[in-house]
């Protein structure tokens, strides 16, 4: 696979490590109540849809950014790739 | 009918006009006590012993395509019962031991081959590991051996052995482990289903759940309602997107193994051996052909098929493990769907739907597991409490902090 980098332009999905589904950007707060079930599904429960898939991968042997990926499942194709800083500021999720 | 030497040669004289379908092919009833989804190993094996040894009737197996068609028959065959934590290892030894009566128990040829299993050992703490793992198998009733480097080289003299970066120093076997056919194994299981009066229903796929009240009365499929007591889903590497239909969400994701099988070889490799310093193991089938496998491709996916860099990856473990493996060529590569759980272990539970079960995350292993998986998820449903050794496969593990993780990698599925 070649992961349309927004800065760096195409590289082989070789370069980088992947994390998982993109909603782990969204951590929840550590001071609601009911914390301990949101962190229960946070951590461990995954939408995991057969289909289109937002995701998280880390340029790990490159610039080292976080990337949000939306790929397909079924066929592995990749319709967009933005920079997770980005996706996490647009949700308010960092300054 | 019964399979016998004698039949064979009976039939062989009379031009095999007397050869049966091995399994009947009936409608659907409106309605059934157990409606088991997934004609997988897992699913046809949990019929045989809900029928068999629970004694229980009514019983229907449905499946999207054919019987077999999912990772039962894209696997590499091995079993295996080398686990060390207390959740897996009784399970597993548990299923080691109904391979060793499988064949006699379904009177079909599931070829059980019992050539042993070598995992090798390239540096102190890995062999300080393995000893632990070796003790913890011995106390749980299975059997395991420690191998010097003289002891491996004298029965795998092909092995890489002087290796500057990674050489072997050992190994520990499992001579009770081997492989079995894997077709012959839901073959073998649906028949001898079959002939406890299961129904097994092929093209049949589920398009939904009926739930009422909290409740689960039955599946929606492609051949109409079919109402059910009790909804057993078994169809690992597609669970989220069957439970999803339940409005499920699940603590596993889907990733994608690649196998690959070479030429036809002469007798080369006599047993399975898996490789220390990366991930990549390999065993001779009865054909000739090496089959062998590594890596997940490491990110979620439905495709049956993986990437290049994994292929890569995978043969590049191999050559340095056997370097002689470089003189044969590919035969043919295939990607399975594997429910990667968060700990890399299974899951046999009831659902928080009355009437809904669940039995998946079974990560790559799960083709060893099968009659294990299939006896355990049958004393489930027929008596609504786990089997002995499938205690810790429960959902509310996470939640309570007793993950099951033989690797120790946390909540990342595509690290187990």
């Amino acid at each position: 696979m070649i992961i349309n980098h927004p800065l760096l332009g195409p590289r082989d999905s070789q370069e980088f490590t992947y994390l998982g589904d993109a909603a782990l950007i969204d951590r929840p707060d550590w001071q609601a109540e009911d914390a301990v079930d949101q962190f229960h599904d946070y951590l461990y429960l995954r939408d995991n849809p057969a289909g289109i898939h937002r995701e998280l991968w880390f340029h790990e042997t490159g610039d080292r950014s976080w990337l949000v990926v939306t790929r397909d499942t079924t066929t592995h194709e990749i319709t967009s790739v933005e920079l997770a800083r980005d996706v996490a500021r647009a949700r308010g999720r960092s300054k | 009918m019964r399979y016998s030497g004698l039949r064979v040669i009976k039939e062989a004289l009379t031009g095999h006009k007397g050869w049966k379908p091995a399994w009947r092919d009936p409608e659907p009833k409106p309605s059934y006590d157990y409606v088991i989804i997934g004609g997988g190993g897992h699913g046809l094996a949990t019929a045989y012993y809900l029928a068999k040894q629970f004694g229980k009737t009514r019983i229907a197996v449905i499946e999207k395509g054919w019987i077999g068609g999912g990772n039962v028959g894209r696997n590499t065959t091995i079993i295996r019962s080398n686990y060390l934590l207390d959740g897996n290892e009784p399970f597993y030894e548990f299923s080691l031991k109904l391979w060793e009566g499988l064949e006699q128990e379904l009177n079909y040829n599931a070829m059980v081959s019992q050539r042993g299993i070598l995992n090798l050992i390239h540096s102190d703490p890995q062999r300080d590991a393995f000893v632990r793992r070796g003790n913890a198998m011995i106390l749980n009733g299975a059997d395991a051996a420690l191998l010097s480097a003289d002891q491996v080289r004298a029965e795998y003299p092909f092995l890489n052995f002087n290796d500057a970066r990674f050489p072997i120093k050992g190994g520990l076997a499992q001579r009770r482990g081997g492989t079995v056919r894997h077709d012959a194994v839901a073959w073998g299981y649906a028949r001898g289903a079959d002939s406890h009066g299961v129904d097994i229903i092929q093209n049949c796929e589920v398009t939904g759940f009926r739930i009422e009240n909290g409740v689960c009365k039955g599946v929606e499929t492609s051949r109409g309602f079919i109402g059910a007591t009790k909804v057993a889903a078994c169809v690992a590497g597609s669970s989220g997107r069957l439970m999803a239909k339940a409005e499920m969400r699940l603590p596993i994701e889907s990733h994608v193994l690649q196998a690959f099988v070479s030429e036809g070889l002469k007798p080369v490799i006599p047993g399975v051996i898996t490789y220390g310093a990366g991930h990549f193991y390999c065993s001779q089938s009865d054909k000739g052909g090496l089959v062998f496998g590594g890596d997940l491709d490491g990110y979620n996916s439905y495709a049956q098929r993986g990437n290049l860099p994994v292929v890569e990856d995978v043969v590049e473990s191999g050559m340095s493990m056997i370097p002689a493996l470089g003189r044969a060529r590919l035969l043919r590569m295939w990607g399975g769907i594997m429910d990667m759980s968060m700990d890399g272990s299974p899951i046999i539970d009831r659902t928080h739907i009355d009437g809904l079960y669940f039995n998946g995350g079974w990560c790559y292993g799960g083709f060893k597991a099968t009659p294990a998986s299939g006896f355990a998820y049958a004393h489930l449903l027929a008596t609504d409490t786990p089997h002995d050794t499938a205690t810790a496969y429960r959902f509310d593990r996470f939640r309570r902090g007793y993950m099951i993780d033989e690797k120790g990698m946390g909540a990342q599925p595509n690290l187990h």
